[in-house]
This record gives C-alpha cells, sequence and structure tokens, in this order.
C-alpha cells in the first residue's frame, strides 16, 4: 500500500476563487474572548488574593453602596434581551425593528456609563487611597473600558443597518452577531464582578 | 453560511501583493512570506540580544564590574532576556515556522485568518525597536525579564514602562497568532483529515496556542496594574502602600512558566518531523506524543508556584507544586524516550538537520534532569538565584528551543528557497554550538551550586577561572554564527538546486514545488493520511539520498 498522498491529477486545476469553506469568523471571536476573559480572570484573582492575605486598617474599610450598582446590573441585562431583539429583527430582514433595538441597547449601555461615572463621584475613595479603592477601580475601570468600546461599536452597527446605503443586513450579519457576543460577554462578566466586588 | 476566499480574478490578485524582494517588506497575506517575515527579523533580534550576551559575558571574565558600568549591566541583562524570549524564540518556534508549515500540514492555502497574521508580525518589528530604543533615549529597564516589584517600581520609570509597553504589544502579536493558529487548525483542515492523522508539529501548535490564549492574557493584565503602579502610584505591589508584592509573582508566573512551554512544545514538534525523515521511520508512538503534549498543556498551569519556593510560599503550596512539577517530567520522558525510539535503528544521515535535533536531545534531557532537581525544594532553596538556574534554563531554551530552531532552518531551507545549503559549512557550525554552548553553560552548574548568585556584575574571585571558561564557551558560540551566516548567503545565490522534495519526505508540505507556488498547490490540496508512514514500502526506503 503506498502512502504516497492521493492527488487527483485528472480533476480540473481549482484556484481558491472556487473555493469555498465555513465562515470561522465567530470562532476566533470567541476564542479572543476567551483570552479577554483570562485578563479579567487575573484581576478577580488577583483582588480575592489581596481579600485573603492584605487586611485593611479598620478606618479604610468601606461599605459599598448597592443600589446603583444593581441598577447598573439591571440595565446591562436588559441591554442584553433587547441587543438580542435587534438579531432576531435583522434575521427577518426587519431593519426598522432592528435599528430601534440597537439605539435602545446603546442607549442602555451609555446610561450604565454615566451610573457608573455618578457611583465614581459618590465614592468616599480615590484611586490610590488604599489597595481596596485601587483593586476596585481598576477592575470596574476596565470593564467599564469594554462597555464603552461595545457601546461604540452598536453605535457604528446602527449607522450600518441604515437601508437603503448599511453594510449590515440579513445578508451580512456577521458584524452585529459578533459585537452580539461581544456585549453578552460584556454582561456576563459584570455579573461575575458583581458578586465578586459588591455581594462577597 | 459560507464565504468566498477572493472573488478578484487572478491577475488582479497578483498585482495586489509584491514581488521579490519586495514583498517582505510589505504588509503580505501570504502564510509563507508572514513565516519568513517572522524567521528573519526574529534572526536579527538574535544577533542583537547574542551581542548583549556577549556583553554579559565579557563583564563576567573578572570579578570587578570594569567592562559596564552596574546600572548598564542591569539593563543589559534585561534587555537580552526579554529580546531572546520574546522578540526570538517564541516568534520564530510559533510565529516563523507556524505560518510556514501549518497551512500545508491541515491542507490549507493560507492561515485561517490572514489579516490577522499580518497584524500579528507586523506588531513585533516596532515593539522591538522600542524596546532597544528605551536604551539610548531614557535607559532601558534594570528589573530583568521578571520585572520583580519593588525592583520595578524604584528603578527610572521610563525605561521600565517602556519596556511594559513593549511586552504588552509582544504579548498581543503572541495572542492573535494563537487565535489565528486554534481557528486554522481546528476549522481549516481539509475535508477528509482527522485530527489524529495530522504530523505532530500540529498538535504541539495547538497546545501551544491554547497555552498562549490562555495565559498570555493575565500576563497583560499584570503589565497594566504595574504599570498603574509605576505611573499613577497605586500599590497593588507596593508594600509600603499595603500592596503584595507576591500577587504579582503569582499572575507573573502564571504566564511565564507556560512561556517556557510556549518556547519549547513547538522544538518538540519540529523535532518530531524532521528526525522520521532523516531515519526513515515512522515517529515512534504517535498517540502516546499527543497525549503527552495535552498533558504538558494542562500540568503547565498549575505548576507556576515552584519559581516562588523561596518567596515565603507555604507548606502546603511547596509540596503541591513540588509534585506537580515533577509529574511534568512523565509527559516529557515519554517524548524524549519516543524520539530515542524513533532513532533506534533507523537508516540515520547524519546531516546537519540530524545533528542539531540530537543536540536538541542531550541537552534537552540535561536540563529537564536539572528541572526536576530545581522542583524539589529542599534543593531549590539553596540555589534559587544562583547560576544553577542560568544554566538550567539555557539547556532548555538555547540547547533545546535554539538547536531545534538552527536544525528546522537546516532541514527546511530547500523547501523555502529551492537550494541546498552546504552540509560541511552546517556540521561545522553544529559542532562549534554544540561545543561553545556546553563549555558556556556546563560550568555554571558548579559556579550555582557553589553559591554564585546570578544577576549581579561583581562576583567573588574565586570564581574567576570557571568564569572565565564560561566567557571561552561563549566566544565560540559567537564565533559559530559566522560558518552559518555564510552557508545562509552564499547557499541562496550559488546553492545546488534541491528539487522539490530532496529529503523524499512524506508531510504534505514537500508534496509541492521548492519554493511553493503562492497558495501552496496548484490543483487541490493532497490528503495526507499517514505523514510518517516512511519505509513501508521497498521504492521508498531503497532510494533514500539524503547527502547533497
Amino acid at each position: 500500500m503506498t502512502t504516497l498522498p492521493q492527488i487527483d491529477q485528472d480533476q480540473e486545476v481549482r484556484t481558491s476563487q472556487e473555493e469555498h469553506h465555513e465562515d470561522f469568523r465567530m470562532f476566533g471571536l470567541a476564542t479572543f474572548l476567551i483570552a479577554d476573559g483570562m485578563t479579567f480572570a487575573g484581576f478577580f484573582a488577583a483582588y480575592l488574593t489581596y481579600k485573603a492575605v492584605n487586611p485593611l486598617l479598620p478606618d479604610a474599610v468601606y461599605e459599598l453602596e448597592l443600589p446603583l450598582p444593581t441598577l447598573n446590573t439591571i440595565l446591562l441585562l436588559v441591554s442584553s434581551a433587547t441587543f438580542h431583539k435587534a438579531g432576531t429583527a435583522l434575521k427577518i430582514d426587519d431593519s426598522k425593528n432592528c435599528r430601534k433595538w440597537l439605539l435602545i441597547t446603546a442607549l442602555l449601555g451609555l446610561a450604565f456609563l454615566i451610573s457608573q461615572m455618578v457611583e465614581y463621584f459618590t465614592l468616599p475613595f480615590g484611586l490610590t487611597d488604599n489597595l481596596y479603592a485601587s483593586t476596585f477601580y481598576a477592575l470596574t475601570g476596565f470593564h467599564g473600558l469594554h462597555v464603552t468600546l461595545g457601546a461604540l461599536m452598536i453605535s457604528i452597527i446602527w449607522w450600518q443597518t441604515r437601508s437603503p446605503g448599511g453594510r449590515v443586513n440579513s445578508h451580512n450579519q456577521f458584524p452585529l452577531e459578533a459585537t452580539e457576543l461581544y456585549w453578552h460577554f460584556v454582561d456576563g462578566i459584570w455579573v461575575i464582578l458583581f458578586i465578586i466586588l459588591y455581594l462577597l | 453560511m459560507t464565504i468566498s476566499l477572493d472573488n478578484s480574478k487572478e491577475g488582479e490578485t497578483k498585482s495586489l501583493q509584491p514581488k521579490g524582494w519586495l514583498r517582505y517588506f510589505s504588509f503580505s497575506l501570504d502564510h509563507k512570506v508572514i513565516g519568513l517575515q517572522y524567521l528573519v527579523c526574529g534572526f536579527i533580534f538574535y544577533l542583537i540580544g547574542g551581542l548583549l550576551a556577549s556583553a554579559i559575558r565579557i563583564e563576567l571574565t573578572s570579578p570587578l564590574s570594569d567592562f559596564l558600568p552596574r546600572d548598564v549591566y542591569n539593563q543589559v541583562l534585561t534587555l537580552h532576556g526579554t529580546i531572546m524570549i520574546f522578540l526570538w524564540i517564541v516568534p520564530v518556534v510559533n510565529g516563523a515556522f507556524g505560518n510556514y508549515l501549518i497551512p500545508f500540514y491541515v491542507g490549507a492555502r493560507d492561515m485561517a485568518f490572514p489579516r490577522l497574521n499580518a497584524v500579528a508580525f507586523w506588531l513585533i518589528p516596532p515593539s522591538g525597536l522600542l524596546l532597544i530604543s528605551s536604551y539610548f533615549i531614557t535607559g532601558a529597564a534594570q528589573s530583568g525579564w521578571t520585572a520583580y516589584p519593588p525592583l520595578s517600581i524604584t528603578t527610572p520609570a521610563a525605561g521600565q514602562m517602556i519596556w511594559i509597553l513593549s511586552v504588552l504589544l509582544l504579548g498581543g502579536s503572541s495572542i492573535f497568532g494563537g487565535i489565528n493558529f486554534i481557528a486554522t487548525i481546528l476549522k481549516l483542515r481539509r475535508p477528509g483529515l482527522k485530527l489524529m492523522q495530522l504530523p505532530m508539529y500540529c498538535w504541539a501548535m495547538l497546545g501551544t496556542s491554547i497555552l498562549i490564549v490562555l495565559s498570555t492574557p493575565v500576563l497583560a493584565g499584570t503589565l497594566v496594574l504595574l504599570s498603574f503602579d509605576i505611573v499613577a502610584h497605586t500599590g497593588f505591589f507596593n508594600p509600603s502602600l499595603g500592596g503584595n508584592v507576591v500577587v504579582y509573582q503569582h499572575l507573573f508566573w502564571f504566564y511565564s512558566h507556560p512561556a517556557v512551554y510556549i518556547m519549547v512544545l513547538p522544538a518538540f514538534g519540529l523535532v518530531s518531523e524532521i528526525l522520521p525523515v532523516h531515519c526513515r521511520k515512522p515517529l515512534f508512538g504517535y498517540t502516546t506524543m499527543v497525549y503527552s503534549i495535552m498533558a504538558i498543556v494542562v500540568l503547565g498551569f498549575v505548576v507556576w508556584a515552584h519559581h516562588m519556593f523561596t518567596s515565603g510560599t507555604p507548606p502546603w503550596m511547596r509540596l503541591f507544586f513540588t509534585i506537580a512539577t515533577s509529574f511534568i517530567a512523565v509527559p516529557t520522558g515519554i517524548k524524549f524516550f519516543n524520539w530515542v525510539a524513533t532513532l533506534w535503528g533507523g537508516r540515520i544521515s547524519l546531516n546537519s538537520a540530524v545533528l542539531f535535533s540530537c543536540g536538541f536531545i542531550v541537552n534537552f534531557v540535561l536540563g529537564g534532569i536539572t528541572g526536576v532537581a530545581l522542583a524539589q525544594v529542599p534543593f531549590d532553596v539553596h540555589v534559587h538565584d544562583t547560576y544553577f538556574v542560568v544554566a538550567h534554563f539555557h539547556y532548555i531554551v538555547y540547547g533545546g528551543s535554539v538547536f531545534v530552531i538552527f536544525s528546522s532552518i537546516y532541514h527546511w531551507y530547500p523547501k523555502v528557497t529551492g537550494r541546498m545549503l552546504n552540509e560541511d559549512l552546517g556540521r561545522f557550525h553544529f559542532a562549534l554550538t554544540f561545543i561553545g554552548f556546553n563549555l558556556c553553560f556546563a560550568p555554571q552548574h558548579w559556579l550555582g551550586l557553589n553559591g554564585m548568585p546570578r544577576r549581579v556584575a561583581e562576583y567573588d574571585p574565586q570564581f574567576t577561572f570557571v568564569n572565565q571558561l564560561s566567557s571561552v564557551g561563549a566566544l565560540i558560540m559567537a564565533i559559530s554564527i559566522l560558518p552559518f551566516l555564510w552557508n545562509i548567503i552564499q547557499s541562496t545565490f550559488r546553492g545546488p538546486v534541491s528539487g522539490n522534495n530532496p529529503w523524499n519526505a512524506l508531510t504534505p508540505e514537500w508534496l509541492t514545488s521548492s519554493p511553493p507556488p503562492i497558495e501552496n498547490w496548484i490543483g487541490p490540496p493532497p490528503l495526507v493520511k499517514e505523514p510518517y508512514g516512511y519505509g513501508r514500502n521497498n521504492k521508498d526506503s531503497n532510494e533514500i539520498t539524503t547527502d547533497t
């Protein structure tokens, strides 16, 4: 039995222009999000270690207020649902509803950022006050950066779903699907962050 | 959902990419061009890192710091470590050979994400220049490639910040590359090609890419926190502000221990490609090789704290990490014995590629043995931060990875250029490298056992002779690069034409012309189900001519 490759010489020469393959951009994005999640995992691990081994002085302990971050959690969870509605609308080429839900999602993201800023300005500690303050701002700030990027991407998708003229439609759903996956990821991270930072 | 690769006509495709030498300086999307860009760029940084190593060895020929001022010595050793790891070994064993070979091995015409691939490469030269330029602008970082705080917080900030930025860029490049390899190997395989039929290098790259994707982001996050400490005066890792330096060490080694496997697993894969071809035997124990790579990937994540046995690590942690680290010797040992068994009874042609591969096996087993020794707490606490550790990891990363890089260059040079290298010069290069390397690093075991600390420009005069011996070895290593460079340069123009498959190899990259056409195959990609099926029919085993 020969081990040489089975090259079909008679088959006509094909070039890549005719070859089609599965779209694995979502796979690549998911891999990237796993990597991104590991950054958060590193921050969480650092925070929990600090909590376990670096006790604070009694006068430096703060009880974090819960109402605002709870509101933030609700905002983000609702925005995940509205983004999903936008995706469903795009699949049936319902551009009007898709744009409506995208706009709502972007506004919810913006509301989250504003609410986060309000919390920052009302907190009794600053970035360099102590270790917990620094970790708090690093974690929420890094997450806020993700929300900012997400809100910008949603705005771009919203612009690109305009009809006529937009590039995102039922034939090219990838930009919206990718942003949606990213947005769900950012929401999921927030839920973990909320539990670890505010509830534990 | 399907997408087509390119809708443009043949003529237009050609005009998009520059031809000839110019394409190696362009934002080319061809995986073969990107692979060579990685290789040549990495090699230039290797020469720079080698010059820095020479400066270190010249300084250490005398016990006093007379050649370099102390702070310059610290900068030089920091740059040497960072350049060799992040700009030479990691980009070359992953980026260079991975980009060149993986699409061939999975039967594809390019990587899964060609543009991301080009971006990943083009992040490297700027960050390398950024890193080196810091030496001339403000003075480079002085805290070693580990950048442990509080040293990295108290040494001059500008150099350290440039170092952090540069490593963040290189980490990003590495992650992009890793995502690309995972997608290419898992998703872009030619229909009909099963995972367990892939050449071993694919498995090594899959394991390495998993390590990169899961561990590099942790380093990135850590370095961002460190830069906050330096610039914004937060106290994450600053004990005087309530921070904790050991947390930095945990986070850093969570990346940097897997980084050792990121440097050496691809080398394992490359050796597994080279040996069967030149021994005319199938790779011994394919399945165990695959499982041992995956075992190393899993174990690689739970051994990091063996770098921290002297950092006040609690006893249970010492015990756990000693045992976990010792376990790594099992899959590594399996691979070692599989290579020996591949060589055993083979029709070995002792050409330069095989010599370097065998040199790798010898060096790597020595480095592996000292590694097992270092994993034991009672031993490690005595030799921690001494030259014993320096000797150990140079046996792994130079004796291991760099030997394999040279072996791979000798093996795949005919593929890339269509010409043969000069074997005599190659063997001479091997002899110089092997002798120089062992003369340079073997004595350092003795230095470490006798208590000479690493990363210090001055030392006790009783160590003078052995240090001079080591420096002579370094000189031979430095000279050894000359026959190699001459060989590469003159063979590119005057080397004998190799033909398409000078080694009679069966792996897919040899089943096209040398050098390969722009999309790898004219006609459909071949289906290679037995990449190591050597010696299984008479025709194959009788027609072996590997000498030129």
